[in-house]
């Protein structure tokens, strides 16, 4: 009865292209986003934070990032856990000053960046790695780029295994977020207070969500799309596929390197390369955008919640309330996880994302759907 | 002859040793892609599934055990019998089979026509159930494989006295080489020259390479897709179950053998997809490039372990130039 767009017109070319041209969903979004911004934080705790919000913030930017790249640009990556370890390891370089040495002397030290300009440049810095890596694009298709990426994730995680210098030749080889605040409020280091932690993820995740809804919609996001849906036929219609690729790769390495520097520096706090960027998180990112919806950004959100949720939901029930031991619950986490790409794949290929746009639709005609 | 060279020609060796085993997982990946177009990336679990059906078997072990103690509050663990291996291997089969029928009926029937990378993200989410099951199914401990056709006479391990003793007084060094890796290369080298007979000489193999070469075609001209589907699939679980026993016998059944699949994903690249040779050529150079380069410079420069990444980049590398891998059939392209 509410969402309905009758006597809802646009008079101009701006509100006619505006991204929720429904007045309710426009709403509807901005109530979300005010309880987001102003609601949450007054009643966040560190259970809530560390178990739920952070994750899910910070892996729906590198679902964001990822889906650009597979579900805009139809290019397969499984290198994304390697990329996310760049993003956290320029981060913390940037965090603690870069230094660069030859031949045992001290060429020069840049002063230490503040954490907000840290992670950004931990964003920049896996934006180059990622387009490094996504030269080979051009000749390599389908299967065979997805498999190459691969070479990206296992080369980045050894390298930031063997050269002591990314984490400043510390004796565990892990790195540990030093504690740095923004405008004196602690936002890395582990007295940090849970609303500051979830405000600063909250405003990456806003933001990338809305340069991606923004770029996708553009003119650079309809050459992605053009590339996907068949790239010699883009070409043909003046597509430059080199160009279009290479942005995308940035862009999407753009994202998931500043997921994983917040990943790092914010939500964890102390990282070791294999055990906390390995391929299992490549997988766990390509799922989120598989369930959530290819090639959607609302769909990066929902995969993120998801599988955020179902591990936390699963534990709930199988541990806590039926006392099953819980490596079973592992092991059933990984069956339904399974199962449920295979389902999706084979009754909902477009993932949550499509159900969503299936129910608005069903609503905007509610009651009378014929 | 100087020491360094001996040294060079065991790596060499045992880079030959290992790229049989990994040529041995990227024919169960090629029969798939021929056949279906289907790019199995759930090849690996299939192999630690199998050898853990076979150690479960072996041993007598319940199946679900540990689920159905935490359900039912039981406590039951073992049927109290142990299985002769060779009816073990008979079972596994079996269930292997019974797998690819599982397969075929209600993930991949439902996915015909789609999109090839569609049908590669459907196996890895069969790999992530797959895992599941053989973990919930037989326990996640690591389980030792031994495979004996009588009392004494198992799968042979350790070192290869023989040659250790033959080349110390031909050289003053000795070479050392695992018996498990030279029965391993023998039986891969049976089970390819087997596969390739069975494609070249018998009824059903024509009618796979008929489906490979064309669906439509094969259909009409009365060719079961169903059945060759069905047919590749347990083909693929009788490799998968066969690299399964070789890796298991090694190292253990543990969860770390269903990552040899991703040290076939480049010996594909670099041999092409499609092709049977090409599996078997690239294993090989992917073996003895990796060990060569880790032993020559590898260890002495770059700290080590790059065994990790190297087939990779040198699939990459590769592909740059050859897009379609060594033995993979040209990639035509038109709108």
């Amino acid at each position: 009865m509410f969402y309905r767009e009758a006597g809802d017109f646009s008079t101009t070319y701006a509100e006619d292209q505006q991204t929720f041209p429904i007045k309710f969903d426009r709403w509807r979004y901005y109530v979300v986003l005010f309880i987001a911004i102003v609601v949450v934080p007054f009643f966040i705790n560190d259970y809530w934070a560390n178990s739920l919000l952070l994750p899910f913030l910070i892996y729906a930017i590198a679902a964001i990032g990822l889906n650009i790249l597979v579900g805009y640009c139809g290019q397969v990556s499984l290198g994304t856990g390697g990329f996310m370890a760049v993003g956290a390891y320029a981060c913390y370089k940037f965090m603690t000053g870069v230094d660069i040495w030859w031949g045992g002397e001290l060429l020069f030290r840049l002063p230490e960046f503040n954490i907000f300009f840290s992670v950004i440049m931990g964003g920049v810095m896996t934006a180059l790695v990622g387009v490094l890596f996504g030269l080979p694009s051009l000749r390599i298709k389908g299967f065979y780029l997805a498999v190459a990426t691969l070479a990206a994730q296992f080369f980045l995680v050894w390298l930031f295994n063997r050269v002591s210098w990314f984490y400043n030749y510390s004796a565990s080889g892990q790195i540990n977020a030093p504690e740095r605040d923004l405008l004196g409020v602690l936002i890395t280091g582990p007295s940090t207070e849970p609303w500051a932690t979830y405000l600063f993820c909250l405003f990456f995740t806003i933001v990338s969500a809305v340069i991606a809804r923004n770029l996708t919609r553009g003119a650079s996001g309809r050459k992605w799309m053009a590339i996907r849906d068949m790239d010699i036929a883009a070409e043909i219609i003046g597509v430059n596929p080199l160009r279009a690729k290479l942005t995308a790769f940035a862009v999407s390495s753009f994202f998931i390197g500043i997921s994983g520097a917040l990943f790092f520096a914010v939500y964890l706090g102390a990282v070791e390369v294999g055990e906390a960027f390995g391929i299992t998180k490549s997988f766990l990112v390509l799922f989120m955008i598989i369930i959530g919806g290819l090639g959607s950004i609302f769909g990066s959100f929902a995969g993120a919640a998801f599988l955020v949720l179902l591990p936390v939901l699963l534990k709930v029930v199988g541990v806590d309330w039926l006392g099953w031991p819980t490596d079973i619950v592992a092991h059933l986490q990984l069956v339904i996880v399974g199962l449920l790409i295979i389902v999706f794949l084979i009754a909902e290929p477009h993932g949550i994302a499509q159900l969503w746009r299936v129910a608005k639709e069903k609503l905007r005609l509610w009651p009378f759907p014929h | 002859m100087p020491e360094q060279l001996v040294f060079t020609v065991e790596v060499f060796l045992n880079g030959l040793m290992a790229g049989v085993l990994y040529a041995l997982v990227a024919l169960g990946f090629v029969l798939i892609y021929k056949a279906s177009g289907i790019f199995n990336y759930a090849q690996g679990v299939m192999a630690l599934f199998a050898a853990m059906t076979l150690v479960g078997i072996q041993n007598g072990q319940v199946p679900f055990a540990h689920l159905i103690n935490a359900i039912f509050g039981t406590d039951v663990h073992k049927f109290g019998w142990s299985v002769h291996s060779f009816i073990a291997i008979a079972l596994t089969v079996v269930v292997m089979v019974a797998l690819a029928w599982a397969v075929q009926r209600f993930v991949f029937r439902h996915l015909v026509g789609q999109e090839p990378i569609i049908l590669f993200m459907a196996t890895i989410g069969l790999a992530y159930f797959l895992e599941g099951v053989a973990d919930l199914m037989w326990g996640s401990e690591l389980k030792a494989l031994n495979v004996c056709a009588a009392d004494g006479a198992c799968l042979p391990q350790g070192m290869n006295l023989w040659l250790d003793e033959t080349t110390f007084t031909a050289f003053g060094t000795g070479i050392f080489i695992d018996n498990l890796d030279i029965v391993a290369s023998v039986i891969a080298a049976l089970l390819v020259i087997g596969l390739v007979m069975f494609a070249q000489y018998t009824k059903q193999g024509r009618a796979m390479r008929a489906v490979a070469d064309d669906h439509q075609a094969a259909l009409s001209v009365g060719v079961s897709l169903n059945f060759i589907w069905i047919l590749v699939w347990s083909l693929a679980g009788f490799v998968a179950l066969v690299a399964g026993i070789m890796w298991g016998a090694k190292s253990g059944v543990q969860f770390s053998l269903s990552l040899i699949a991703l040290k076939a994903l480049p010996v594909l690249m670099l041999g092409g997809f499609t092709s049977i040779p090409g599996a078997i050529v690239g294993g090989l150079i992917i073996g003895v490039g990796e060990k060569l380069f880790e032993f020559l410079i590898g260890a002495p420069f770059l700290g080590g372990a790059t065994e990790n990444w190297f087939a990779y980049m040198l699939a990459l590398l590769f592909l740059v130039f050859r897009p379609q891998g060594l033995f993979g059939e040209k990639i035509i392209e038109r709108v």
